[in-house]
């Protein structure tokens, strides 16, 4: 498989509420393999993004591919096979509150491949440790359990089937840095040894620095420039360099050592 | 690209393991079956060549774990080659995963189980029943207050659910009722009709219909219509916990969600009911009229002789009780609602049964009671 292959594809895409237009003429392309970071302020259409992208919101024009097939004219069979080589981590978690963890994440183990109990109880209780969940978390219900914890247990959830592309929508808001440290540490290895592709919506500038590939700006209702960090770093665009030059953002890159970190991993 | 499999040999240098294909979840299934089926008997050692494996995933990746350990557990020296490197590094993330899962409390003998259940069911009803009382007595104070300081009340949610509760469920009260009428007159006059007595199909219509079917069947319906709708409103506030939210902000859900609801049906109840008792008359009139030959003035004459006031103030004195309850019960169904969906559904469903059967139970004790006192 060519290593550069685009595994997303979007051109034109234009998506609205009524009358307000979220995306305008948008266009992104995701390779295969990559961790892609889409930053972009509070309301700019992140979310909409990704949930158009697994197609839960019809675009109003515009074309999206996924493993090179336009899911909008996909026959209904073929779609849930698609829907099966992805996992999809929702802003707020989107756990099925009357299951146990452990019964969230065996939901599609069960469904789709039918594996027998014992293997899905074992599947389950590696996915909750991986993801840095307590091992007696299994047995829980949602509704007992932390914010960050919900948003592990999603991503569990999202793992269930390791799929070779992830959505993750702001996968560490919520979790304390080590946390949020060891997931960028798990994504990575994941990325690594199954060669995953990672289309992430996050504000965790730490998560940007530590394991995207690539940096997406979500702005005016397009994509205004794709990346690595260090092009980021080097934009003139005034919300970008807000963005990555403002205060936290020092802080989180360390600014010159930051720098250097960056060309190391390029 | 293949499934997953693999092959044991013995040779020279002793057992060895060929895996290859897909190790990944979609094989897991039989992978599982294949390595737990391995006969560890007579292996001494065993070699894993694993080269030739595609894709090795989470699963994959935890069978081969759980495999090695198992053998290691029985004694075999195993060792790996060949492992690609980001095989090896799945491993290792894999490795990081295995914790002990924690022990599941051992499960009850059946008899046990059985007798566990009904003593937690009899707690549950304990339990149920101080919860009503409990809140009956909050309600009754909120109500007490709200006489005293009238601005307490959220006038516009009242008003919305008076429409609601009231003005939305005239069609549906008002179809049952006449329908009833109609089936009420006409049975009773294919009876009637063998005594030669059909003209008292007016006294059986108008009793029944005044004293007990008209506020019955209101009662009926809106414990369905509006008694689960309160609980579920309520509950799915509760799943996404609005109204803890409302409590932070120095709001009462009392004074919120609950008093507006109770008070909307204590109002509407009265009016649904009279309401249905002009439908059910009228149902009763028209089939007599049509049947029995019994003209409308004949018929409002034999009711002006059959039924006193009592009659009709019997079925409206029940009817503000009757909405209370049927609120008290659909809000506290709703404010015991857990944090799951499924408990949304649980506690409604709860409301409407508890909120009839109440309804039937008050019925009964009003009839003991108004015969006691002679009306
Ligand atoms: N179901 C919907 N109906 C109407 N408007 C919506 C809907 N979902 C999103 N929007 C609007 O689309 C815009 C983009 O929302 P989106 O959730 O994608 O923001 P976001 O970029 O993810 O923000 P955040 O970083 O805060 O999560 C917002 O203005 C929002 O009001
Ligand atoms: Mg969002």
């Amino acid at each position: 498989m060519n290593a550069d292959a685009v595994i997303i594809r979007v051109r034109g895409l234009k998506t609205r509420f009524g009358r307000q237009v979220v995306h305008d003429d948008l266009d992104l392309d995701v390779r295969r393999g990559e961790v892609i970071g889409i930053v972009g302020g509070s309301g700019t259409g992140k979310s909409v993004l990704l949930r158009t992208i697994v197609g839960l919101n019809r675009p109003a024009a515009g074309r999206i591919e996924v493993f090179g097939q336009d899911l909008a004219v996909l026959p209904e069979a073929e779609r849930r096979r698609l829907e099966r080589r992805w996992g999809v981590l929702f802003q707020d978690g989107a756990l099925f509150s009357s299951l146990t963890v452990a019964q969230n994440i065996q939901v599609a183990l069960r469904e789709h491949l039918h594996l027998p109990q014992p293997l899905q109880d074992e599947i389950a209780s590696l996915k909750i440790v991986l993801v840095g969940l307590p091992a007696d978390a299994g047995g829980k219900f949602p509704s007992e359990l932390s914010g960050g914890m919900r948003k592990r247990a999603g991503l569990a959830r999202a793992l269930a089937l390791d799929p070779e592309l992830l959505f993750l929508d702001e996968p560490t808001a919520g979790l304390d840095p080590i946390g949020a440290a060891a997931f960028d540490q798990l994504i990575r290895r994941l990325q690594r040894s199954l060669n995953l592709t990672v289309f992430m919506v996050t504000h965790d500038l730490d998560s940007l620095h530590a394991i995207c590939d690539r940096i997406a700006v979500l702005a005016e209702r397009r994509v205004i420039v794709v990346g690595t960090m260090r092009d980021m770093l080097a934009h003139p665009h005034p919300w970008i360099r807000e963005y990555f030059h403002g205060p936290r953002a020092r802080a989180a890159l360390g600014a010159p050592a930051g720098l250097a970190a960056v060309d190391d991993r390029s | 690209m293949a499934a997953g499999g693999f092959s044991t040999s013995q040779e020279r240098g002793g057992w060895v393991l060929r895996g290859g294909g897909r190790w990944d979840v979609e094989h897991s299934a039989a992978l599982d079956a294949a390595l737990r089926a391995l006969e560890p008997a007579g292996m001494r050692s065993l070699s894993f060549r694993l080269g030739e494996i595609e894709r090795l995933d989470t699963a994959g990746a935890w069978l081969l774990h759980r495999t090695l350990r198992q053998l290691a557990a029985a004694g075999i020296a195993c060792d790996l080659a060949e492992l690609r490197p980001e095989h090896q590094a799945m491993l290792e993330q894999v490795a990081i995963g295995d914790r002990p899962a924690p022990a599941v409390p051992e499960p009850l003998p059946p008899l046990l189980a059985v007798i566990a259940r009904l003593g937690r069911g009899a707690l549950d009803v304990r339990r149920e029943a101080e919860q009503l009382l409990g809140f009956f007595g909050a309600v009754s104070a909120g109500l007490l207050r709200t006489i005293v300081q009238p601005r307490r009340l959220r006038f516009t949610s009242f008003v919305f659910h008076l429409e609601r509760v009231g003005l939305n469920a005239l069609p549906i009260v008002g179809l049952i009722s006449f329908l009833i009428g109609v089936v009420l007159a006409y049975q009773g006059a294919v009876q009637l009709q063998r005594f030669g007595a059909q003209v008292f199909v007016v006294n059986l219509i108008g009793v029944s219909v005044l004293r007990e079917i008209g506020i019955l069947l209101t009662a009926i319906v809106v414990a369905g219509r509006s008694g689960s709708a309160f609980a579920a409103q309520i509950g799915s506030m509760m799943v996404h916990q609005e109204v803890d939210a409302m409590r932070t902000l120095g709001l009462d859900p009392m004074d919120m969600l609950v008093l507006p609801r109770i008070l909307a049906l204590v109002i509407a109840l009265p009016l649904l009911c009279f309401y249905a008792d002009l439908m059910g008359l009228l149902g009763g009139g028209m089939m007599a009229w049509l049947v029995l030959d019994i003209s409308p003035g004949l018929f409002i004459e034999r009711l002006n002789q059959s039924v006193t006031v009592w009659s009709f103030l019997v079925g409206m004195i029940k009817a503000p009780v009757f909405g209370f309850v049927i609120g008290l019960i659909g809000c506290l169904e709703g404010l015991r609602v857990g944090g799951s969906a499924e408990s949304v559904g649980r506690q409604t469903t709860r409301a409407v049964v508890a909120a009839i059967f109440l309804v039937i139970v008050l019925d009964a004790v009003f009839s003991i009671f108004f015969s006691l006192v002679g009306v």
